[in-house]
């Protein structure tokens, strides 16, 4: 039993894990690690040299993101399109809030995004009336069970297809059937209605280019394809640190991204989008907007481990990493899971919190993620596959050592993960699955704490604000008791 | 302090103190190209020397069909195999539909108006493809081309009409070389074989809510 002394939180998530959760996770990151391997080594006589390239391309748009991110908004403008800015998860749901209600809509569909997860946008809109419908069907199956992805490109990893087939018996999309295709065609005929009754559609973006101020969102689904050819209103929500300098950059991103996703050339759907629907085109958006996101984003900038911007979400350091299949992807507590998520995650949480951003969304908070940079063996596979060539193991030692060399209490770094009365209380939450799941189920989980049993940073953040009630709950009660017609 | 003014101030002052900022790595468009696809296709260089528009044509044509993709260059064929698949009713761009009535053959009726409360009653849709990309067997669709983009997307079977006398003009041999002729359409979509998903036990399934069929029919309209 390699789990039977739990010296982390992320072991005892690894623990309560079940044979077959464990198996599946295990199977299924295994097979994307070598699907990739293979079309990689196939395409490329050295694929690590494009790695290492894109990673300076990436970089490169970083260390110049004012100008690249004026240039994409001057383009996007130009183009008929509207751009928006949000600092925090509240500023960019407000955002979208309000284009929703100045076009009366009252629902919307939406393509896989990870931003959106992070700022809780769907939950939020749910809260407010808007009825808010995942279309990429590992999504769709989490949102119906009100779970949370475990992956940030094969969302519902973790699951089996009785786990699914009895999901879709209990909404309602027909009886007990766990066949891979009758599962996918139920969801298909379900799921085009809804496209047609949107009032608009909201996704994310895999990249902006700053040359032609196009958006780049792939699919192999089509579902983002669909909510642009159904509805009139197309609203996508990116964070600023999706932007390149070129077009011609895109060409040598896309050739890794799908290849380390899910060992293909090129995903299905690649879409390149600059404005509004074109003159003489009956379907698709009249109305575009660009919500560009903070977030903590520009503290990360600032950091030392401004690094992990670079990542083009592609999945490849979960599918290789030993703790990965180990323990899951709720293991890591935030909608970023794995080696990217365990850097990622308490930097976005930490300037989240330090610069009095309401941004603490689906997160954990900071004080929820502080042991993640330790839950690593610092073997290194997760940058030897990395797209993007993000030094994920000497990111998590210099989040390590900041954590020794600060002093406890300190709000400002990791090293305020030091064990205190309120640390103390979210670390017994962390290393038990079952609590945190029941938290996160009721969604009252900052509620219920004490204040004086809150982390310091959330404490800090407090006395200057009024921390909103918990969005999640109203949506998963509606999700759960909603019916669904019968098939 | 708008928000705008308030992240583009947060993102000067974090680069201010960089000791210093990565140039762009200018790169070859070459180092991009996968061996499957190799620099001197179509330039006449190869061994023996061959048709270069040939040579494309037939990257294209095994490209797309391991993507699960079908190519059809005579529209007869298409149409027997569009009867055999029991799809005898469609939507089609209306500038298309007189000639490939005619070229497709009886037995066949196409509508040239989709009717969103009937999406379900077309088994086919047929839209003109504004070019492809033969490294990856992909069908490049321009808004300004498309004549319905619910047409090429929510029939079972997408039928993408390529000029061939746009094989040079469209028919790019490497996705570097779309990437570079982009073009001012506002919305470009690259379509490589019929729509996917892995999500159940990562199992393949084709068809999830675009196409579970994508054809490319190369011809002379």
């Amino acid at each position: 039993m390699p789990f039977s002394k739990p010296t982390q939180p992320i072991d005892a998530f690894a623990a309560a894990q079940s044979p077959e959760r464990r198996a599946s996770v295990r199977l299924g990151s295994q097979a994307g690690h070598d699907k990739r391997t293979a079309i990689l080594t196939e395409d490329y006589a050295d694929p690590d040299q494009l790695r290492r390239l894109a990673g300076a391309v990436k970089q490169h748009a970083l260390d110049h993101l004012d100008r690249y991110l004026g240039e994409a908004e001057a383009r996007l403008t130009a183009h008929g399109a509207v751009v928006h800015f949000a600092r925090d998860a509240d500023e960019a749901c407000q955002s979208v809030r309000e284009i929703l209600e100045r076009r009366g809509a009252r629902r919307v569909v939406k393509a896989k995004s990870m931003v959106t997860e992070e700022i809780g946008l769907g939950a939020f809109l749910e809260a407010h009336g808007i009825e808010s419908l995942e279309t990429d069907l590992g999504e769709y199956i989490v949102q119906i069970d009100a779970d949370h992805p475990s992956h940030i490109v094969k969302p519902i990893l973790h699951k089996n297809r009785r786990e699914i087939a009895r999901s879709f018996e209990a909404h309602g999309l027909g009886s007990y059937d766990d066949t891979p295709e009758v599962i996918t065609r139920r969801a298909r005929v379900h799921l085009r209605r809804k496209y047609l009754e949107a009032d608009a559609a909201i996704t994310g973006a895999n990249f902006v280019s700053a040359e032609s101020g196009r958006l780049v969102i792939v699919t192999n689904e089509g579902n983002a394809r669909f909510c642009l050819a159904a509805t009139r209103c197309h609203i996508a929500v990116v964070g600023i640190e999706k932007l390149v300098a070129r077009d011609g950059d895109l060409a040598l991103l896309l050739n890794l991204l799908a290849r380390s996703a899910t060992g293909q050339a090129l995903s299905v759907y690649t879409e390149l989008i600059s404005g509004p629907r074109a003159a003489g085109q009956p379907d698709g958006p009249d109305e575009m907007h660009v919500v560009f996101l903070d977030n903590g984003r520009t503290g990360v900038l600032a950091d030392a481990c401004r690094e992990i911007l670079r990542c083009i979400r592609c999945g490849a350091c979960l599918n290789v990493c030993p703790v990965y299949r180990q323990a899951s992807g709720h293991a890591y507590r935030s909608v970023y899971p794995g080696p990217l998520g365990a850097v990622l995650a308490p930097l976005l949480a930490q300037n989240q919190e330090a610069s009095g951003l309401g941004g603490l969304g689906a997160f954990a908070g900071f004080a929820g993620l502080a042991d993640l940079p330790r839950a690593s063996s610092l073997c290194g596979a997760c940058n030897d596959v990395c797209p993007v060539d993000i030094p994920i193991p000497e990111l998590l030692l210099r989040l390590r050592d900041r954590a020794h060399r600060a002093p406890a209490g300190q709000t400002g770094s990791p090293g305020s993960a030091s064990p205190g009365p309120a640390m103390t209380t979210w670390s017994r939450i962390a290393s038990a699955p079952a609590l945190w799941r029941r938290a996160l189920a009721s969604g009252r989980l900052l509620r219920f704490l004490p204040r004086a049993l809150r982390p310091a940073p959330l404490r800090a953040w407090e006395q200057n604000h009024v921390l909103p009630p918990w969005r999640g709950g109203a949506f998963r009660a509606w999700m759960s008791s909603r019916a669904r017609p019968a098939r | 302090m708008t928000a705008r003014d308030d992240i583009f101030a947060r993102i000067r002052a974090a680069l201010a103190n960089l000791p210093e900022r990565r140039s762009h790595p200018e790169f070859a468009a070459e180092l991009t190209y996968p061996r499957s696809a190799p620099a001197d296709i179509g330039t006449g260089s190869a061994p023996g020397g061959f048709d270069g528009a040939a040579a494309i044509t037939a990257l294209f044509r095994a490209q797309m069909q391991r993507a699960g993709g079908r190519v059809f260059t005579d529209p007869a064929e298409l149409g027997a195999w569009l009867r055999a698949e029991g799809a005898t009713h469609g939507v089609c761009d209306p500038a298309l539909q007189p000639a490939l009535t005619a070229a497709l053959g009886p037995g066949l009726r196409l509508e040239t108006a989709l009717d969103r409360t009937r999406i379900d009653d077309y088994a086919f849709g047929i839209t003109r493809a504004s070019g492809a990309i033969a490294e990856t067997g992909t069908v490049i669709l321009h808004d300004a081309d498309t004549s319905s983009r619910l047409a090429a997307l929510a029939p079972w079977i997408h039928i993408a009409v390529l000029d061939p006398g746009r094989i040079h003009a469209g028919i790019h041999v490497h996705l570097a070389d779309a990437v570079a002729a982009l073009g001012p359409d506002p919305n470009v979509v690259w379509c490589t074989g019929p729509s996917k998903t892995a999500d159940v036990e990562g199992i393949l399934i084709q068809g999830v809510h675009g196409p579970g069929e994508q054809v490319a029919l190369i011809s002379a309209l």
